[in-house]
């Protein structure tokens, strides 16, 4: 009966991968700290919650199924403008603002993903690229409806569930981001976790052998960018809910970039990536923001080369090694 | 201005991104290395004119070979050290990695010569029109356009008559055949690297009178570089030449005519392209 | 053609050509029920083109591919694969960093139209799991199923293709070169796995090492430039004359 006993601890030995372990636990207790040790700094905490949620996003789509996006604040930027519309013309309730966020981000993503999922290589950097540039150029010639370079202005929140109000300190901003936050990695963490995750896994290591194993990789990826542009545009919702207001650097070229650089520092493909390179790059860019924003552009461009070469797979990629090593 | 004039203007900037997005078309069509530094070395190469001009007084004309130098002495040495560890890596890497260079650039160009645009002086024969045909036309462009049709007369003569030519043609058609038959293929890459670089810094040289010069310089025209080579498709310099062609003109005449458009219009012909043609116009991958 | 049964896989004048080279010219093939098929030729003969045109990797200039009676000329690789047309790569196509288990419990999931499923953990699919463990044990391959795939032995690797394709339940699998670079001595070991595969499947195979081709197969197709030289037994096969000349190097064919 050997093989028996091999089949049930190859279920028992999947199981485990999937299971919460203690450092996740220890992480999420961590992101309340901020109530008690940095209580002047709740504003900070939220927008850093809100970028974690953006990289989470990215994550979805780049770490996992390896499909590379330099456009992807298209969908936070459309979240962003979604919540920052509605509540100017008379709508502010938060989480209904997400919720159609999410929705019409999700839709945007789904017609872009009938573009995507045939791409690769160059011609998907620059396609998604042009698409990030097309929507920056649509929302800045559109000023009748986005404010232009000015920004959204007029946008007022209503309270959080009839109850919270959004306060100077941020203490409703970060306790409603945080809460987003967690519930969107419960989601992706199930999704990465499910058999569409193993297939997606399965596109990032060689989507030829999926068409041959009868897997319609298009579809897969269709699906995983709409989610992905959903998220994102929660994220950008978030920003506008928290901030009351929409600038048309949500949108930008940067702000695309800097997410692949925090996923990339904290490590694509691992769930905890993103927030992980969020809380170092929105802490430490926090700490030297009176430096001119052109020098601190050398440090990451620095950053970005140094995690190329020396750390290939992020700071978690860095610490799983160190680790395995010393076993 | 008549429809010729908005023509030549077109071409003219058309030109100018040929020139600068030619070496990276076939350094990404041979090694398949996604270079988005490359307008960085550009920018070398304006940055090095402007030097040479505004503090040793040097011509223009005298600076233009100076500016292909640099940028291409530069690329050779990211080449050597940075570069080489990565042909086998992803298109990810390859991406971060050379925008993280960009970064650097944009950081030290700011940091040397400060965010404002730098001035150049042409000399008096490159300012002013010259009248065909009852048409005016830019002296300058007309010098850019003279330029750019000769190098591309020498480029294609090299790539189809010499022993080099031969090599890169064959190295970009298929590199493991390339190597299999004893071509030095990461020498080749080299020099064609170099002087690609090297023609991305005497386009930067050239683009001062056109688009100015500041530190953003290496990300606002690595998007119209970018643009040209995808819809060009990768290692043809007859595709670039098009490609680049019809950006140039597309640009400018959209600008001209439908100004509230604004740069929509060359993104929308390059998805359009894209679309039709994944592996651009001329491509064949 | 004996009985009334139609050919699992059949083509029918199947031609592809890159410019003026030829590589398929009319080709008409017929795999039966249970076979053991092999094809065989000198380099460039065509052989793995033809599996890239039945596998729908490749599209035909002309002609027509049979899974049983149904025509799959215009279908898409991954629906073919859906009708029971499994195929292995002569370099080996694998998920570096799945481990064996995932990435065969991912071929089982994608056959059983549970891949989509994002909502449930894949520790729920438990039959999904034995059934790849399974399959791993019967290629003897399951003491490594827990490791990435890329930290294999290249003769594991070589099963894993197999365990990948078995994961479809074909009723055709088509093995390009699944000996390819693996030494001598192991290669006949991987033919007895091979040979050990139910008869409800038919398999063709490429292969080059002739001993093994005469031991494992019940029928051979000689390929030449494109087309085909001569079909038959492997006693057939290995007393013909044409054969013969293209094996021992007076390679004029045309």
């Amino acid at each position: 009966m050997s093989t028996d006993t091999m089949a049930l601890d190859a279920r028992r030995h999947i199981a485990r991968q999937i299971r919460w372990r203690p450092a996740e636990v220890i992480f999420w207790l961590a992101t309340l700290l901020p109530f008690v040790l940095f209580p002047t700094h709740l504003v900070l905490a939220s927008q850093i919650a809100i970028t974690a949620l953006f990289a989470l996003s990215l994550d979805l789509i780049l770490g996992y199924a390896g499909i590379v996006s330099l456009g992807h604040a298209a969908f936070f930027g459309l979240g962003a403008y979604t919540a920052g519309l509605l509540s100017k013309h008379g709508w502010g309730e938060p989480l209904s603002g997400l919720v159609l966020s999410a929705l019409v981000a999700g839709i945007v993503g789904f017609a872009a993903s009938l573009v995507i999922a045939r791409f690769r290589h160059l011609a998907l950097i620059m396609i998604t690229l042009g698409m990030g540039l097309l929507l920056h150029e649509a929302a800045n010639s559109a000023s009748w409806l986005t404010g232009g370079v000015d920004g959204l202005q007029g946008v007022k929140m209503w309270q959080v569930l009839g109850q919270f109000r959004f306060d100077l300190y941020g203490y409703t901003a970060y306790s409603y981001a945080l809460a987003v936050l967690f519930l969107s990695f419960l989601l992706v963490r199930r999704i990465v976790h499910s058999p569409f995750g193993l297939a997606l896994r399965g596109i990032r290591e060689n989507s030829v052998r999926m068409t041959a194993i009868g897997a319609s990789a298009r579809a897969h990826v269709r699906k995983v960018y709409t989610i992905s542009a959903a998220l994102a545009g929660v994220a950008g919702a978030l920003l506008t809910q928290t901030t009351s207001t929409v600038s048309l650097e949500t949108l930008g070229f940067q702000r695309s970039a800097e997410v692949l650089v925090m996923l990339v520092l904290g490590g694509a493909g691992r769930l905890y990536g993103g927030l992980v390179g969020a809380i170092i790059f929105m802490s430490a860019r926090d700490q030297f923001s009176g430096i001119t924003p052109l020098y601190w552009y050398f440090w990451i461009g620095t950053l970005l080369v140094a995690v190329v070469l020396f750390l290939p797979n992020g700071i978690l990629g860095g610490l799983a090694r160190l680790r395995w090593r010393r076993r | 201005m008549a429809i010729v004039g908005v023509l030549f203007d077109g071409f003219a900037y058309g030109m100018l991104l040929f020139l600068l997005s030619m070496g990276l078309s076939v350094t990404l069509g041979m090694m398949n290395f996604v270079n988005l530094a490359h307008c960085a070395f550009a920018m070398l190469g304006g940055y090095v004119t402007v030097t040479l001009m505004n503090r040793l007084e040097w011509p223009f004309i005298a600076t233009l070979p100076v500016a292909f130098v640099a940028a291409a002495l530069a690329s050779v040495l990211f080449e050597r050290t940075l570069y080489r560890r990565l042909y086998r890596a992803s298109d990810l890497d390859q991406v971060l990695l050379t925008i993280g260079i960009t970064f650097m650039s944009v950081a030290a160009a700011a940091y040397v010569y400060g965010t404002v645009q730098q001035p150049v002086q042409l000399p008096s024969y490159l300012r002013g029109y010259v009248t065909i045909i009852g048409v005016n036309f830019s002296a300058y462009r007309l010098f850019l356009v003279g330029i750019s049709l000769v190098i591309t007369l020498v480029l294609v003569l090299a790539l189809e008559r010499t022993r080099y030519g031969a090599q890169v043609r064959a190295a970009v058609d298929n590199q493991r055949m390339a190597r299999g038959l004893g071509i030095d293929v990461d020498g080749i890459f080299a020099v064609t690297f170099a002087l690609g670089s090297g023609l991305a810094g005497l386009g930067g040289a050239l683009a001062i009178d056109i688009v100015g010069l500041d530190p953003s310089f290496a990300f606002t025209f690595l998007i119209y570089v970018l643009i040209v080579v995808s819809v060009g498709g990768l290692g043809s310099i007859g595709g670039s030449f098009a490609a680049a062609s019809l950006i140039g003109i597309t640009d400018v005449a959209g600008k001209y005519y439908v100004p509230e458009l604004g740069a929509f219009l060359i993104y929308l012909v390059m998805l359009a392209v894209l679309m039709w043609r994944p592996a651009g116009l001329f491509g064949r991958r | 053609m004996t009985g009334a049964a139609p050919p699992v896989l059949a083509t029918r004048g199947l031609c592809k050509s890159f410019g003026s080279l030829v590589v398929a010219d009319g080709v008409d093939l017929e795999i039966p029920a249970g076979a053991r098929h092999a094809l065989i030729g000198p380099n460039g003969a065509g052989k793995t083109t033809l599996v890239n045109l039945v596998t729908g990797m490749l599209r035909p200039n002309g002609g027509q591919i049979f899974l049983g009676a149904e025509d799959v000329t215009a279908a898409a690789p991954e629906q073919r694969v859906g009708r029971g047309l499994a195929r292995t790569f002569q370099v080996n196509a694998l998920f570096p960093a799945l481990t064996a288990l995932e990435a065969v419990t991912l071929a089982i999931c994608e056959r059983n139209g549970v891949a989509r499923c994002w909502w449930r953990s894949i520790a729920g699919f438990t039959a999904e799991i034995d059934e790849a463990h399974a399959i791993l044990a019967s290629l003897s391959i399951a003491s490594v199923c827990h490791r990435p795939t890329r930290e294999l032995a290249y003769g594991h690797q070589r099963l894993l293709e197999i365990a990948l394709a078995l994961a479809s339940r074909p009723k055709v699998l088509l093995l390009d070169e699944p000996t390819a670079g693996v030494p001598r001595s192991e290669s006949a070991e991987l033919f007895e796995a091979i040979a050990g595969l139910s008869r409800d499947i038919a398999v063709l195979f490429i292969e080059h090492d002739m001993s093994i081709v005469f031991r494992f197969a019940s029928r051979i197709t000689v390929m030449v430039s494109g087309r085909i030289l001569v079909e038959g037994t492997p006693d057939e096969i290995a007393h013909d004359e044409q054969v013969r000349a293209v094996y021992l190097g007076s390679r004029h064919h045309g």
